[in-house]
């Protein structure tokens, strides 16, 4: 009998995870797919919003200012990139500019540091590169950048290093209400559990209704299109660059990454409510993006795409997020997570933890370890550090991706730690073989060839992705 | 470590240029692979085809190789694999990395850059869709399939009529897949007739000109493609999509020099080629480095660049013993009408052979043409053309007593025979 559990390794269920870790609780992670981080974690804009932006007295509002306060804190201790590049909200019209001092107001209320507007040649100063037509913009300066998946798997791997369970693969099929527990299948496991949060993402409607006939919300699909460029893009912008924000949302955004990319997107469509895997790109949205981010910045490098992707947010009925105990004793909710959801997940983490451990008249716990194991960059290292390095273990001294510099050492050591890496996509997320320009065209057979060494398995069963997503058939003259 | 020349790269252009300079009188070399065997992407091209020029026979890519790598090892010339360079800082000090060496400091006189290109991506050309596995481009899957010994799949869409996915057609067929159709964007083919010829319509594959890819389905494998025809301006046609059910889609959507290193060097980039802008010397802009092979321009016969890399291991040996003339006079090279570029991008009158050679690619299918070379706008020399296209590399041959040291600019256009 677990005292938790969590649905979903999204950010969100992570966080949770993580922080309820630091008490007394059996906590297990249930997650659908092949590895962490698979859903709307891993196709978002991976910015740390400063929280001007939610209205104050909303739940988005107090999580945001929350999240973004503890999020340097929280990336130190779990070794996970977080830069608080500041961010800009720009105006292009005499209407824009009351939205600005609108959204200063509500900032300050919420008491977001340092909020400043600024004119039209102090923006350009910040950002060359902006649209001639901006006039003015918000300059919030606690706004960050991070990389979200990587937050996520280690979250994971320090609840786990903590004590936690993490079960992949494991899609609930049901779940029944034994009045002072719960079980939980997935049609071949059941596992018994006296809470469960529900941090499903997209599907967490789905989820609810499996304990409630009579559900307060429902999730719809909201897809958003991106465009990210190579490197060789890198200080095109500076800062997270959005225009002012609309019904829609705050806007198609062109953000520098953590690791030196450019981010351009998202747009906004609503889909379907039963269209919760329609992470799919489309031609017409594309253009879309690429027009609306182009009377942003000028002369965006297009021409260095190396890859599209869509990301589904979780648009919740009511508007807010949805965090709290339903109305099913025992059945915790956390949904709705859009936009600021990342911003707010280490706040969401610690507030649900604290929650939790209150009913469960939980513990701090002894020996809890609030720091994730140090991931070596071998890319940053300096020569001297490289050589040693190398002298200690020659895996360092082989260069497995050659457009992002990735060794096999780094390679075989996310293969290794808790919550560690078993497809191409989930190495790709960890240690970045394959995120480069040439996208895994040459280092793909070669990581391929480490994962079927170090998991013991045949090559012909390593997938890109999810349990059927093999990219081998077979040995030659096999058809 | 100190070397005369080191050499980066071990495919075609690396080996031949090592053993050039060799040849013209130095020994110090040190030729630098990424992979773990010489021989680049040779080693995976298992079709024939190479040679026909250099040797006067068909050889396969790993027997035009082994060639080379014999008479790299035969003349002592030391190389490293499995090794990676990380740096060219300045006073041309490599910094380099393996297992077993660690971590190199390389000092060299000379530096010859030969590490070759990488295939265009999904990415690249941002085709719509679901992100399954079973995208491929043809090189990854080239290399599964020849140097691994795994199929990468059994019913195959192929976008991009370029040489690698026209070999790979064959090559897959043969295997036992299915080979639907090869989609090309253009209104005429990226790869040579002759593997036209060879791998596609021997084997009954259709090649669906001036379409392409509009949407990728399937959430773990591929499980379909749409292709659609374009327009004049390469737009898809609505109304035109038809869904191939297929486990697989193969990309030959072109080839990019790789130049991430030159770049970092110093060496000034020709945004029409990618790759270095060089001299009659294949010497970049940087004194002492040179380039050959694909990574200064995307070749589609191997005996070019290996005609190509000779020049630059001599021309690095006379940097090294210090035997070159000295050069004053530069004439520019200018692509006019009808030609996409001319490499090299300009040449010094006093280095020039008795014979010398500029390669150029046209924009698009000629017939019944011709290609004009002026100097200084007077034409010097005409060739007359039945047949080019964009997929097959043009080789002018010209003589230096054509030219004179005055001579400022060389131009060559295409100019329509009327018939």
């Amino acid at each position: 009998m677990y005292d938790v559990a969590v649905i979903g390794a999204g950010v969100i269920g992570a966080a949770v995870a993580r922080e309820l870790t630091k008490y007394d609780i059996k906590v297990v992670v249930l997650e659908r797919e092949n590895d962490v981080s698979c859903g709307t974690t891993k196709a978002n804009s991976a910015i740390v919003h400063a929280g001007y932006d939610a209205p104050y007295g909303s739940n988005k509002g107090k999580f945001n200012a929350w999240g973004n306060r503890i999020f340097g804190e929280v990336c130190e201790a779990l070794n996970v990139p977080f830069d608080r590049t500041g961010s800009l909200v720009c105006a292009f019209s005499e209407e824009d500019l009351l939205t600005l001092e609108a959204l200063k107001r509500n900032g300050e209320l919420l008491e977001i540091p340092n909020l400043e507007i600024i004119d039209q040649a102090a923006l350009r100063a910040i950002e060359p590169n902006i649209s001639e037509n901006a006039i003015a913009a918000l300059y919030a300066p606690t706004a960050g950048i991070t990389e979200p998946w990587e937050l996520t798997i280690a979250y994971i791997e320090n609840a786990m290093d903590n004590g936690a369970e993490l079960k992949l693969n494991f899609e609930v099929k049901a779940i029944e209400n034994k009045v002072n527990f719960y079980t939980i299948s997935d049609g071949n496991e059941q596992i018994e559990a006296k809470y469960v949060v529900n941090a499903a993402g997209v599907y967490a409607d789905q989820i609810y209704r499996m304990v409630c006939d009579t559900p307060e919300f429902t999730i719809a699909p909201r897809r958003g299109q991106y465009y990210l460029l190579d490197k060789s893009a890198k200080g095109h912008v500076k800062t997270v660059v959005f225009p002012c924000p609309s019904k829609a949302g705050k806007g198609t955004l062109v953000v520098p990454t953590v690791d030196g990319n450019l981010l351009i997107g998202p747009d906004s469509e609503d889909l379907d409510n039963s269209q919760k895997e329609a992470t799919e790109t489309t031609l017409e949205r594309l253009d879309l993006v690429k027009q609306l981010a182009n009377q942003l910045i000028q002369n965006i490098p297009f021409r260095e795409n190396i890859t599209t992707f869509a990301g589904l947010r979780a648009e919740p009925s009511t508007g807010d997020f949805i965090i709290g105990f339903s109305k099913v004793a025992g059945f915790y909710n956390l949904a709705g997570m859009k936009s600021p959801g990342l911003s707010s997940a280490p706040a969401i983490g610690v507030h649900v933890a604290e929650e939790i451990a209150t009913v469960l008249s939980a513990q701090s716990r002894v020996g809890f370890e609030p720091n994730r194991r140090k991931r070596l960059k071998f890319e940053h290292l300096n020569d001297i550090q490289r050589q040693a390095l190398i002298k200690e273990n020659p895996a360092y001294g082989r260069v497995i991706c050659r457009c992002e510099m990735i060794t096999e050492g780094e390679i075989v050591d996310a293969i290794h730690r808790n919550c560690g890496g078993t497809t191409l996509n989930g190495i790709k997320r960890r240690v970045r073989p394959g995120a480069g320009r040439c996208q895994g065209g040459f280092c793909g057979p070669r990581v391929m060839e480490i994962l079927a060494r170090e998991l013991d398995v045949e090559m012909e069963s390593i997938c890109q992705e999810g349990q059927a997503s093999h990219i081998l058939i077979g040995k030659t003259k096999s058809l | 470590m100190n070397y005369d020349i080191v050499v980066i790269g071990g495919g075609p252009a690396g080996l031949a240029s090592a053993i050039e300079a060799h040849k013209k009188g130095v020994s110090s070399i040190l030729v630098i692979e990424r992979d773990r065997e010489l021989g680049g992407i040779l080693q995976q091209c298992i079709h024939n085809g190479f040679g026909l020029h250099i040797f006067r026979e068909e050889l396969t890519g790993p027997e035009y190789a082994e060639r080379f790598i014999e008479a790299l090892k035969a003349m002592g010339i030391e190389y490293k694999l499995d090794t990676m360079v990380l740096e060219i800082g300045e006073d041309k000090c490599i910094k380099a990395m393996n297992e077993i060496d660690g971590f190199m400091s390389i000092k060299a006189k000379a530096i010859i850059l030969a590490m070759g290109c990488r295939e265009r991506t999904r990415g690249a050309i941002a085709i719509p869709g679901t992100r399954p596995a079973g995208v491929f481009s043809a090189g990854t899957a080239q290399r599964y399939l020849n140097m691994e010994g795994y199929m990468v799949g059994k019913r195959v869409v192929i976008l991009g009529s370029g040489d690698i996915g026209l070999i790979m057609a064959r090559r897959m067929t043969l295997e036992g897949a299915k080979v639907l159709a090869v989609a090309e964007l253009m209104p005429y083919s990226g790869g040579l007739t002759r593997n036209i010829v060879q791998c596609l319509n021997d084997f009954d594959i259709p090649l669906l000109l001036s379409h392409t890819v509009t949407e990728i389905k399937g959430k773990d494998r591929v499980s379909s493609v749409v292709v659609s025809k374009v327009d004049a301006h390469m737009k898809p046609i609505a109304g035109t999509e038809v869904e191939y059910e297929c486990d697989t889609l193969l990309l030959s959507v072109g080839l990019i020099p790789e130049n991430e290193l030159s770049k970092q060097a110093g060496v000034e980039i020709d945004p029409r080629t990618s790759g270095p802008i060089v001299n009659e010397s294949m010497e970049t802009t940087v004194e002492g480095i040179f380039a050959c092979g694909n990574v200064v321009h995307v070749h589609d016969l191997v005996d070019f660049v290996t005609a190509e890399s000779n020049r630059a291991g001599a021309n690095a040996a006379k940097y090294v013993i210090e035997s070159r003339k000295k050069a004053f006079s530069v004439i520019n090279t200018y692509s006019n009408e009808g030609i996409t570029y001319i490499v090299p991008q300009y040449i010094r009158f006093e280095n020039l052979e008795d014979k010398f050679n500029l390669f150029m690619r046209v924009k698009k299918v000629y017939h019944n043409a011709k290609m004009v070379v002026k100097a200084d706008g007077v034409t010097i020399k005409e060739f007359k053309k039945n047949h080019m296209a964009p997929g097959e590399m043009e080789n002018l041959v010209l003589e230096k007593s054509l030219l004179n040291e005055s001579i400022k600019s060389l131009t060559v256009e295409v100019i329509k025979e009327v018939v």
